[in-house]
């Protein structure tokens, strides 16, 4: 019994390991001080481990079954893949959660699924895995249920009631690529699913009526992915759908997953090398355009981020006039585009210049990093030179690099 | 020259009371030797330091205390004496809290953030081995062992985490035990590691399986759990041959002849395919015979552009025999999002004022001008645009289809997009408002305000006076209404 544990268990981690997320921060405060339960949650997420491929392991990431009747091209679980199958029972992966949480393995439990015969017998054995943990185990820790399109409203209604973090990925930016790709996947189904996971998440924060808080819906938020590399979609259609998702559903995540090759491939989709590169500059462009005021068609202006430079020195080699800027004139939305100044550097430049100027030498005890600011500013210490050189660019790009495998 | 001796175990909190005493009594911070070893917190070992400095209580912003307590979890031996010569100089104002130019208090912050850092790996590294269990609480051990002297201060997150169990946390200079709920530090003194668990076995197969040997990315493996740490996990052991084989792995992945897609998939493309065409040519031209039919295929319509980034079409809804029928504009956030139209904050004035004026909701037909919602995204919020001409003229069809199948004797027209769909110009509304207009068929069109221009009226006085009107309006139509057959 123990071996066929481990051999499911290899399967079904094997089988989930294409999905990004491993989020386990946020939402709801939860302890177990009182003595009675098991875990914590809702602080900064903790990576318990990290696997060579530099992913963090936060979760027991892992599916309910590989079993799947989609035929979707790019997935290792396909129906049409030759891969082994299996099935947990809930009891299974209620005992491998609470064993490995016990040993500070984890954060708690990221459970997805194949969709099986019928999607509410799937979303109904994840829900009880969710409510077994929660209720009969007491347990506190994290858990993000993938929620599955078509299943009924009252198993999606009982997910976000046990989960922190529900999810459903948009898997291609383009419906044309999904058709395509994932015939029998619909994008209005997972968009639709995507709306009414925000509005009874904005349902249960409203106190009702009678003044009583109703029970909080996937307090940790929703997140989805989308796959790089697969169909043609570029750059700029790729973090155009983003910005729309984040607007549209309140999203805490986009994934962006470059297309990985998977033991079994289709002949429908051919295996590349995964973008890797492609993929961090999209990470980097997500959170310039969530947390730095850029916009789309700033970032993303020929349709393909540039790969030898992140985007947001990309865009201030481009928009030379508008450096160099004074630090300590400059407005907070002009700092935030400078290369090599982050968020909490921009804070404390800000803060700083309530007591006074803000010299070039004091820039990098406030976490900018000058290699990159250098050209773009002005600071008592500091006159930049060269900004409209042409060979400012080449000063930033790596020189080609051999890569080795250690 | 005087020496503090700071215990072992609580370090920091004796730290504290030390250096408050020393600044009360006016000590310069170069006139105290500060060492850890025995004995009692408040030591002053040799002849007391004669005071040079003025005496002062200390007052220092929470974060300061806070920033200090953690930093002096280091393990740099010249914490203490550093932290009070820097509380000093915060005290009388020579430094500044926050300013990071100043060396002494950046070297601090930075001693914190490795402080930080630390904890947190012992709070991800820790790994657990379950030893026989003495009571109805299991029990549990690990050996962990940090660079820093951080065990007091990374042990709290560990009962709050827990704490159904009991646990023990051994380092080689400091074990910390959980019984019964209850925490306590003691210096170790066994200091043999927990043996092997069961469970390390199932958490290695997890461990090799969840990595994907075509993502190979050691450094950034390292750079998060540094090699210093692996001796100590159970899963470490793998990284070498996972290492090695990766490359292998990867390329057999890629050397291997592909699946041929089975036949049905390619069946079921097609058949999807031939429905969307089939629906869109049927948006073109041939009419569905009812509502639900219409609905479902507006669901497939791609005359304008607007379908990209919505949800979803949002069909009018109510008796498929309603005699009058209210026009909208487009769907809003609300509506987009739940698929039926007039459900946000417009829809809640409407249902209001239209209850007020005598009419019943659940009789009207309630409808838009545009089906898609509109949006340009800022954030997590979406911003509404108005649809431009041909947007409204590509949805028409939609809403002539409606009056078609609905066929009300009176449609109230709200708002400038919606008359212009329906009378070809929305030009004058406000003068045009009140007013019938009649459609080529005959209907008569009665034209008023959109409920959102009303709420977007900055004034509460002006609001409640549009309202009012709107009321009015709603009122006036119900009347007429009833004089229609």
């Amino acid at each position: 019994m123990k071996r066929d544990l481990a051999r499911k268990l290899a399967i079904l981690s094997d089988a989930a390991k294409y999905d990004a997320s491993c989020a386990s921060s946020g939402g709801e405060r939860r302890d177990s001080k009182d003595g009675k339960g098991l875990g914590s949650a809702g602080g900064t997420g903790i990576c318990h481990a990290y696997a060579p491929d530099g992913r963090c392991i936060s979760l027991l990431k892992i599916l309910m079954t590989n079993f799947c009747i989609f035929d979707c091209a790019y997935c290792v679980n396909r129906a049409s893949s030759r891969v082994e199958r299996a099935r947990f029972s809930v009891e299974e992966v209620v005992t491998l959660t609470i064993e490995f949480y016990r040993r500070n393995y984890i954060e708690g439990l990221f459970l997805s699924s194949g969709i099986i015969r019928s999607p509410d017998e799937t979303m109904g054995d994840m829900v009880r895995i969710a409510r077994t943990l929660r209720e009969r185990e007491n347990f506190r820790g994290y858990i993000h249920l993938k929620t599955i399109p078509d299943a009924a409203p009252e198993l999606i209604e009982q997910a976000g009631l046990y989960a922190d973090r529900l999810s459903i990925n948009v898997e291609l930016p383009t419906e044309a690529g999904l058709s395509r790709l994932a015939p029998e996947k619909s994008a209005l189904g997972i968009r639709k699913a995507m709306a009414d996971v925000r509005l009874k998440r904005e349902a249960a924060r409203e106190p009702s009526f009678r003044g009583r808080r109703p029970s909080r819906f996937a307090p940790a938020g929703q997140s989805t992915q989308m796959i790089v590399g697969a169909d043609g979609a570029d750059d700029a259609a790729i973090l155009g759908n983003a910005s729309t998702l984040y607007a549209n559903y309140g999203l805490s995540r986009v994934y962006y997953s470059a297309f990985s090759p998977i033991p079994d491939a289709s002949k429908a989709l051919p295996l590349v090398r995964p973008p890797l590169l492609r993929e961090h500059r999209l990470y980097q462009a997500d959170w310039l355009l969530r947390f730095y005021g850029f916009a789309v068609d700033e970032i993303a202006q020929g349709g393909m981020l540039d790969l030898e430079v992140d985007p947001k020195l990309a865009w201030a080699l481009a928009h030379r006039a508008a450096f160099p800027v004074d630090v300590n004139r400059a407005s907070r939305e002009m700092l935030l585009r400078v290369p090599g100044f982050g968020t909490k550097t921009v804070g404390r430049i800000l803060a700083a210049r309530a007591h006074g100027a803000v010299r070039y030498e004091h820039l990098p005890a406030m976490g900018a990093v000058l290699k990159h600011a250098r050209p773009f500013i002005v600071a008592p210490g500091w006159r930049p030179q060269g900004l409209d050189d042409a060979s400012l660019r080449a000063r930033f790009v790596a020189p080609p690099e051999q890569l080795s495998l250690f | 020259m005087p020496e503090v001796v700071l215990p072992r175990l609580g370090t920091v909190a004796a730290w504290r009371t030390e250096a408050r005493r020393l600044a009360r009594a006016g000590i310069p911070a170069e006139a105290v030797v500060w060492r850890i070893g025995a004995g009692e917190p408040d030591l002053f070992a040799s002849e007391p330091a004669r005071a040079s400095a003025p005496p002062r209580e200390i007052r220092l912003p929470r974060e300061a205390v806070e920033v200090i307590e953690t930093a002096l979890c280091h393990a740099d031996p010249e914490r203490f004496a550093r932290s009070y010569a820097l509380l000093l100089r915060l005290a009388d104002g020579s430094v500044r809290w926050g300013d990071r130019s100043d060396p002494a208090l950046r070297r601090l912050l930075a001693q914190e953030k490795t402080v930080r850092r630390e904890i947190h790996k012992m709070h991800a590294f820790v790994r657990f081995r379950e030893l026989p269990a003495t009571g109805t609480r299991r029990t549990f051990a690990a050996w962990f062992e940090p660079d820093h002297p951080v065990e007091e201060a990374a042990a709290p997150f560990f009962t709050r985490r827990f704490g159904d169990m009991d646990w023990a946390i051994v380092t080689p200079e400091v074990t910390s035990r959980f019984v019964n709920g209850t925490l306590e530090h003691v210096l170790t003194e066994d200091r043999t590691p927990p043996p092997p668990d069961g469970t390390e076995d199932l958490w290695r197969t997890y461990y090799a399986n969840i990595f994907n040997p075509a993502r190979l990315m050691v450094k950034a493996m390292q750079s998060e759990m540094p090699k210093r740490y692996w001796k100590n996990l159970p899963e470490a052991g793998l990284i070498p041959d996972l290492i090695r084989g990766a490359a292998g792995r990867a390329a057999a992945m890629q050397a291997a002849a592909p699946t041929e897609p089975p036949a049905r998939t390619a069946a079921m493309a097609r058949r999807r395919e031939a429905a969307a065409e089939g629906s869109a040519r049927r948006a073109g031209a041939g009419e569905p015979a009812a509502l639900p039919q219409a609905k479902a295929e507006a669901e497939a319509c791609r005359r304008c552009g607007l379908w990209a980034h919505a949800t979803q079409v949002v069909f009018g809804e109510g008796p498929p025999r309603a005699r009058m029928m209210m026009v909208g504009e487009q769907p809003g956030d609300r509506e987009d999002l739940a698929g039926r139209p007039f459900v946000g904050p417009a829809g809640q004035l409407l249902d209001e004022e239209a209850t007020a004026a005598g009419l019943d909701r659940s009789t009207l037909y309630v409808t838009n001008a545009v089906k898609h919602f509109k949006f340009s995204p800022r954030g997590k919020r979406r911003i509404h645009q108005k649809p431009d001409a041909g947007e409204v003229t590509a949805c028409r069809w939609w809403l002539d289809l409606e009056r078609d199948l609905v066929r009300p004797r009176l449609i109230v027209a709200m708002g400038a997009t919606a008359l212009a769909s329906l009378t070809g110009t929305g030009a004058g509304i406000l003068r045009r408002r009140g007013t019938v207009e009649r459609l080529e068929d005959g209907t008569p069109v009665f034209v008023t305000v959109h409920p959102s221009y009303i709420l977007r009226l900055p004034d509460a006085a002006a609001q409640t006076e549009e309202r009012r009107r709107f009321r009015a309006d709603l009122a006036a139509a119900h009347a007429l209404l009833g004089t229609l057959d």
